[in-house]
């Protein structure tokens, strides 16, 4: 039997969510108290995991590597967050937000998943209103929505550009008022070294206090992972720098299966590399390009100011490639076009790897005033950072790793393959298919969160009421232990010269040559081999100091970075598999006369879910055929 | 550039800290206040040293986790800028830069720069919410909410919890934080039904966790990454003061 049961149900697809929930069976109240579940991460997933299963009676234990749960990555979302509410009277609908995202996906997701992710935006938007989050208002005193990222109807909810900011501090609120109750207990600064399954169902942690070092066990019912997404295995990334894939890719050499690891949005508008010290990529909203215009000198190398440029000797390459679409082309178009100019030796900065985005023509048009109605805090928040003002010289922007489509495998339960074990929110894989829709992200792990595992995984516990506490001192709580404190001396014993950053580093930059916007056999062949030689280095090489008996950042960082060697070569491994291009994923083997992605229904519409099979060995590949029952296949096309 | 820079340097929370001073050499002006620290991390790891503990994530002014005393102010010298936010063309060659820790009572070392916030969390329990479960509420266009008060309530829901206001006041009162969140929760209708208990609750949890009272220098605002006005103070008094005549 495969492993794969998606557990979709079966009807009308409008009715699919309806009947299911009709069917899952309950928990009576008393009974809640005595279940225990544990959630790993604190941002929109994870706060309204942990306070709705609060809010429910259960006794819930939430961790995170943060200090406070208002920390969590989600914070830093910035341009809103969808919903069919349809508001703006703009024939706007349920069906029509679940359209725009699978078509969006590349036709890579479950219609069902994807379907019941819009149902629920509602909801979301309801609920977040209600816990004082300060959407922008019109003047009548309604909530205002605006357009977002090529979709045709006006569904995003907004605010300014803080979304993720005040959504996030909304369910930390939330949180808060649980913890306060005494039905979610807290455990912040804590890292996660191991999920521990008993009898097949996951029944525990094992998590390090990140103050005292100390390895602890944590048991329960069962265990939901919100840990976000792995965009950081680039090393920089427009992510927050903590965040990681060690929880997921901990739950996946569980047994949890891993899919679509390949799937990796690269943002084309970012504040690009400025130094070889930098650490961070900051995201400038896509919505500039609706005024600015890209371009790169004609000349390589021009060691000329852009303003010093003439207008002749500038290559406008989007206006140049997509006559139709210009400037305005999807995500990873313009990504992939930035990349070719700047390898072909056009690229602009100290480093050659940016590109201009020059405001100067909308200025003279509009004036100034208008521009900086329209972007100035964007202008701002770039001034600080480069030095340089967009209003008197263009702006250099590079793509940057940003949003990973791809995670744990779940079912229609969003629980992964291990029972008892379940995953929301970015860390799982279930509803961006190929390529992630502006403003879907919020939607998407606030409505797991809310209005989804609430019910779903009533459902698991309601076979597990007469099981009591599970305890800790069980030998799967032991040997879990154990190897994660052999794990953390091991890392410790190295005494190498080399500091994780460094590695970290090194590693990205592997990763985003072979396995980024662009890829193709040669190269990800070359890369796995690699990754494989960089981190055999590693455990030779590494440098971490401190001990372990006290808060040591180095300690944190190594343990990361050792996991993100094993899911890099997952990562190349699914990307190789997957000779098509789709979404995000663009195999130059698999593309148009005129350089498009090539999409390849008829070999490769399926999930690739991958499954662990030890240190060493060849993951195993399981495939979960989809199947299209109310939407027709079509090319994504915009010329 | 060249610069010279004293570090409070603390193990732990038990041990007793000391400034240390490590010159840096060939800082360049792009880098990032916490890259420059990278920077002189790595360094101190290639000599065999410990490299100096801060907190940060983000690294882009909204996360609130990089707080630090720089050169005598809370995320230096920048106007309405955080650490991360900062960078090294605010300096110039030569400069000795001092870094130290929050200094507050309510905020004790944890190690080097990294101080324990977790007060603020706990005046969030005392009331910082409005209480609804999901899945009760109504149609987000149900209550109208008038555009200045929402504009309003958005300004002071800007607070990143950094605690830089507290760093900042003489008295290490913790109340622009607390004003921020009774003041953008009191704009809104769904959040006035609790207002009395909240401000009351709030306040007596800062004063219970030792946080000083206000008396008005503003140095929080003036210091607030986020321009957080000390209206909100105002705002948050006259909450507490109608709160309690009620009693």
């Amino acid at each position: 039997m495969s492993k794969l049961n998606s557990k979709i149900p079966d009807g009308p697809l409008a009715d699919k969510w309806t009947k299911h929930k009709a069917a899952l069976k309950l928990v009576n109240p008393a009974n809640k108290s005595k279940l225990d579940i544990i959630v790993i991460g604190t941002g929109l997933g994870g706060s309204s995991s942990a306070s709705s299963l609060g809010e429910l009676g259960y006794n819930v234990k939430v961790f995170s590597y943060q200090d406070s749960p208002r920390r969590a990555h989600s914070v830093a979302a910035q341009g809103g967050i969808n919903a069919a509410k349809n508001y703006k009277n703009d024939n706007d609908s349920v069906y029509r937000l679940f359209y725009d995202m699978i078509k969006g996906g590349d036709f890579r997701a479950r219609e069902a998943n994807v379907y019941r992710a819009a149902e629920v935006s509602n909801l979301v938007i309801d609920h977040y209103t209600a816990l004082g989050v300060p959407f922008a208002r019109d003047y009548g005193g309604t909530i205002d929505n605006r357009s977002f990222g090529g979709v045709q109807v006006s569904r995003t909810f907004y605010a300014k550009g803080q979304t993720g900011q005040q959504c996030l501090v909304g369910a930390y609120s939330a949180l808060t008022r649980q913890i306060k109750a005494g039905t979610v207990t807290m455990y912040p600064l804590r890292e996660l070294m191991d999920i521990v399954v008993v009898d097949g169902k996951a029944r525990g942690i094992i998590t390090r206090n990140m103050l005292t070092g100390e390895v602890e066990r944590h048991s329960a019912h069962a265990v939901v992972l919100a840990t976000g997404g792995y965009g950081t295995i680039y090393y920089l990334s427009t992510l927050a720098l903590n965040s990681n894939a060690s929880a997921a890719w901990k739950a996946h050499r569980k047994g949890a299966l891993f899919a679509n690891p390949s799937f990796v949005q690269i943002h084309p508008t970012s504040i690009p590399v400025l130094n070889s010290y930098q650490s961070k990529l900051t995201l400038m909203s896509e919505s500039l390009r609706n005024d600015g215009r890209v371009w790169v000198p004609k000349q390589q190398k021009d060691p000329r100011k852009p303003n010093d440029i003439p207008e002749e000797e500038r290559d406008y390459y989007l206006e140049r490639r997509y006559p139709a679409f210009g400037n305005l082309v999807p995500r990873d178009v313009a990504s992939r076009a930035a990349k070719e100019r700047c390898d072909a030796g056009f690229g602009v900065g100290s480093t050659g790897l940016s590109v201009y985005l020059d405001f100067r023509d909308a200025i003279k048009k509009k004036g100034k005033k208008a521009i900086e109605n329209s972007y100035g805090n964007l202008f701002d928040m770039y001034e600080k950072i480069s030095g340089e003002s967009p209003y008197e010289t263009p702006m250099r922007i590079y793509p940057a790793g940003h949003y990973t489509m791809g995670g744990l495998w779940v079912d229609y339960n969003l629980m992964t393959t291990v029972p008892g074990l379940y995953a929301v929110g970015e860390s799982n894989f279930s509803d961006h298919g190929a390529n992630r829709l502006g403003a879907s992200s919020l939607m998407q792990c606030s409505g797991d969160g809310y209005f989804i595992l609430p019910y779903t995984i009533t459902d698991y516990l309601a076979d597990d009421i007469r099981t009591p506490r599970i305890q800790t001192n069980l030998p799967e709580f032991e040997k879990a232990e154990k190897e994660a404190k052999d794990r953390i001396n091991k890392l410790l014993s190295i005494n190498g010269k080399e500091t994780a950053t460094s590695f970290h580093k090194r590693l990205g930059k592997i990763m985003w040559d072979y396995c980024g916007m662009v890829r193709n056999e040669e190269g990800l062949k070359k890369a796995l081999v690699l990754i494989k030689e960089l981190e055999d280095e590693f455990w030779k090489n590494l440098k971490v100091t401190g001990t372990n008996e006290e808060l040591n950042q180095e300690l944190e960082k190594a343990g990361r970075v050792a996991d993100f060697f094993e899911l890099g070569k997952l990562l190349c491994l699914d990307a190789l598999n997957r000779k098509e291009s789709c979404g995000a994923h663009f195999r130059e083997e698999s593309q148009t006369d005129t350089g498009e992605a090539k999409r390849n229904d008829d070999h490769y519409s399926y999930v690739a879910a991958w499954e662990y099979k030890g240190e060493g060995q060849e993951p195993e590949l399981h495939k979960e055929e989809l199947r299209f029952e109310f939407v027709k296949l079509q090319e994504r096309s915009y010329k | 550039m060249n610069i010279k820079l004293k570090i409070w340097r603390q193990p732990n929370a038990k041990s007793k800290g000391r400034f240390e001073t490590y010159p840096l050499n060939d800082v360049s002006s792009d880098m990032s206040f916490l890259e420059m620290l990278d920077y002189l991390n790595n360094n101190l790891i290639k000599d065999g040293k410990e490299p100096v503990a801060f907190e940060h994530d983000c690294r882009e002014g909204i996360c609130g986790s990089c707080g630090m005393y720089i050169s005598g102010r809370p995320h230096g010298p920048q106007h309405k800028t955080t650490t991360c936010e900062l960078h090294m063309r605010e300096f110039k060659d030569g400069d000795t830069i001092t870094v130290e820790p929050w200094r507050a009572a309510s905020f004790p070392v944890i190690k080097d720069l990294i101080v324990d916030r977790s007060a603020f969390d706990k005046i969030m329990q005392a009331g910082g919410f409005i209480t609804i479960n999901a899945g009760a509420a109504q149609d987000a266009n149900a209550i109208l909410v008038p555009k200045k008060n929402a504009d309003e309530a958005f300004d002071s829901a800007t607070c990143i919890g950094c605690g830089a206001c507290v760093a900042a006041c003489k008295n290490t009162s913790a109340m622009l934080f607390i004003a921020a969140k009774v003041t953008h929760l009191a704009l809104f209708p769904q959040g006035k039904i609790e207002a009395e208990q909240r401000v009351k609750s709030m306040v007596a949890k800062m004063d219970e966790l030792g946080f000083g009272g206000c008396t008005n220098t503003r140095a929080c605002e003036a210091e607030c990454p986020k321009g957080i006005s000390i209206s909100n103070i105002a705002k948050l008094n006259r909450e507490f003061f109608v709160a309690k005549l009620k009693e």
